[in-house]
């Protein structure tokens, strides 16, 4: 009998412990399936966040290190200096890459440190059990802004393509989702090219992904694919903000 | 004899470590250890190493972890204040049993305090500083020497034990100019063997994981208890010291780093009047040097712990002595030097009230 469809060789046989509708298990599919498209599994070097991704480190077939909340860019670039002929990408959830690793986040874009960052936007913390995330939208109800996000009290979210636009060290920064089968392919398509500038050296990329956290946000799956699209890609708006390669020289 | 040069205590760390084939340095701005950084962007450069002035502390450390777990001699200096910032990487570091070198040019403290000498950072650096049961190797020069010799026998006994070590220094040291011996064989970086452990891309192997967490049940008392093995075997086969005239001592001054240069001009005093006073100077801070100690405790009626603190190790003397000896105090929390008449003068009193 000839397989069709399996698991990617880039993922371990570990079953993963999302919730169903989670959007952290497509984004670790297209992952996969780029560690073993591109031929670079064997030259990767993965960084497992803190938040519901922490066990990434179990999930991707490569080598691997979990690294303190937030601090995955500084690590990343030390591996990369280190290993310049290794792929070195963080997978970070947005209360671990915009609130504590802010400041790990923005210095590693003005580097321009040869990076691939996967920045899953959830809007909320997840594993925490669904408090406000720096991502949270105004209004949005999460367990620690149980009327809503008041941006009077709670301030406004921050959107980190755009803020990171500002800067003129990153190559590459994309913002995708994960909500619809267009969406998925578009997301891979951005992910490979993040990878393939890594292979190049031009230096780096982040990718922001709209991913859904049925759980934390108290919907179904359904609601919650629906909900990016209606909602949530509206304040944060989908394409490319940054690709230097395009950049007329 | 074999020459000698004038170097800087903190250039002469620099040197120890690029000696000692450390080619990764990160770091952040911080007064009394400036030199270390400003010294290493030059070096490093000349060697072919990797220099990063990072946006703060925090990255620096987890630099390190990311460098080291990928293989390579990494190192970071930092005063006090910076250091405290790093802890969290430290935990990190020693949770998941990666070997790296953090040099600390201790200054007054708490909070910004000041930039003078200090040794108020004892239990910060032996009792680890950050969360979780862990410890973290220390090593305390008292010349530029020694801050040239430790930077390699701190990455020795860092990859040994798959450890964090720990070079406790004060501004004093690192900016007083000595003559310092270059000895031994540089060591070339290639030339280290491939660890089991190195995260280098799995090409031709199974994958490496590096982590220091664990959620299965039990399994985090196993691989703790595991640590501690290892913890116990570093107290039994590291504790290292340097005595002076305590053979015969009736009066033992145990001091570290600058306060032991300083009390050796007291019990050289002491000695020229008669009286029998000796010095032990722990060199390595944690293990602490108990056994030495305790089997001195046994016939030596007085102890004299001097510090740059309020009393920190003292802590550690009063354990190991298990209170058969008196152990009196001299400190100087806050950026005071102690210096050798008063070290003497208090001798002749501990002896004089006996
Ligand atoms: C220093 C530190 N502070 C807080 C935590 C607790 N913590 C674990 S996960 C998490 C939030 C993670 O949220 P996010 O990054 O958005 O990822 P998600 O869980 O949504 O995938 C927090 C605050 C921690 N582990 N370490
Ligand atoms: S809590 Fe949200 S982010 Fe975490 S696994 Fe469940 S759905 Fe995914």
């Amino acid at each position: 009998m000839k397989l069709l469809f399996g698991r990617p060789a880039g993922l371990t046989e570990i079953k993963q412990r999302y919730c169903p509708g989670c959007g952290h298990g497509i984004v670790h599919r297209i992952i996969g399936e780029l560690l073993v498209e591109m031929n670079i599994r064997e030259k990767a070097i993965g960084i497992a966040p803190v938040g519901c991704s922490v066990f990434a480190d179990e999930y991707f077939n490569c080598d691997m290190i979990q690294v303190p909340h937030g601090r995955a860019p500084a690590v990343a670039t030390g591996i990369k200096r280190t290993r310049p002929d290794c792929v070195v990408f963080t997978y970070q959830g947005d209360g671990d890459l915009a609130a504590i690793g802010t400041a790990e986040t923005i210095h590693a874009a003005a580097r321009n440190e040869n990076i691939t960052i996967i920045f899953i936007n959830n809007a909320i913390y997840g594993m925490t059990g669904g408090q406000l995330a720096p991502t949270t939208l105004p209004g949005m109800r999460s367990t620690t802004s149980v009327k809503g996000r008041d941006v009077v009290k709670q301030g406004y979210p921050i959107k980190v393509c755009e803020l990171l636009n500002a800067l003129d060290g990153p190559f590459y920064l994309e913002r995708v989702a994960v909500d619809t089968p267009k969406n998925i392919i578009k997301t891979k398509k951005a992910i490979k090219t993040a990878f393939q500038y890594q292979l190049e050296n031009k230096g780096f990329s982040l990718i922001e992904v709209l991913s859904m956290c049925p759980t934390g946000w108290g919907v179904t799956p359904i609601q919650a694919k629906k909900w990016i699209a209606e909602v949530m890609a509206k304040y944060y708006p989908l394409g490319e903000f940054r690709n230097r390669a395009k950049e007329v020289k | 004899m074999a020459e000698k040069t004038l170097m800087y205590g903190n250039h002469a760390l620099v040197e120890g470590a690029i000696y000692a084939g450390c080619r990764f340095f990160a770091g952040y701005p911080i007064t009394p250890q400036n030199e270390i950084p400003e010294y290493m962007s030059i070096r490093m450069n000349e060697v072919g190493g990797v220099f990063l002035q990072t946006e703060s502390e925090l990255a620096a450390i987890n630099m390190l972890f990311g460098a080291a777990a990928a293989g390579a001699r990494a190192m970071t200096s930092s005063s006090s204040p910076g250091i405290s910032l790093m802890q969290e990487g430290l935990s990190y570091i020693a949770g998941a049993d990666i070997p790296v070198l953090v040099v600390n040019v201790v200054r007054g403290g708490p909070g910004l305090g000041n930039i003078a000498p200090a040794q108020s950072d004892y239990f910060q650096s032996v009792k680890s500083g950050g969360h979780g049961d862990y410890h973290t190797i220390v090593l305390a020069p008292n010349s530029a020497q020694e801050m040239f010799e430790f930077p390699r026998l701190a990455f020795e006994l860092a990859e040994k034990y798959r450890n964090p070590a720990l070079i406790l220094a004060d501004g004093l040291l690192g900016q007083m100019m000595e003559p310092v011996e270059i000895k031994g064989e540089p060591i070339d970086p290639k030339s280290l063997p491939e660890q089991d452990w190195w995260l280098t891309g799995c090409k031709g192997r199974e994958r490496r994981v590096v982590r220091s967490y664990d959620l299965r049940p039990g399994k985090l008392e196993e691989w703790n208890w595991r640590r501690w093995k290892k913890y116990q075997e570093i107290l039994n086969n590291e504790q290292r010291w340097e005595e002076i005239k305590i053979d015969d001592a009736e009066v033992i001054v145990v001091a570290y780093g600058t306060s032991a240069r300083v009390a050796e001009a007291g019990v050289r005093m002491a000695r020229e009047k008669g009286i029998k006073a000796g010095l032990l100077r722990p060199i390595t801070l944690w293990p602490f040097p108990a056994k030495i100690i305790s089997e001195l405790s046994k016939k030596v009626e007085d102890f004299l712990v001097v510090e740059m603190s309020l009393g920190q190790m003292i802590e550690d003397v009063r354990l190991a002595v298990e209170g058969k000896a008196r152990i009196h105090f001299i400190g100087h929390p806050g950026g005071g030097l102690p210096t050798g008449p008063e070290i003497y003068n208090k001798i002749i009193e501990i002896r004089s009230k006996k």
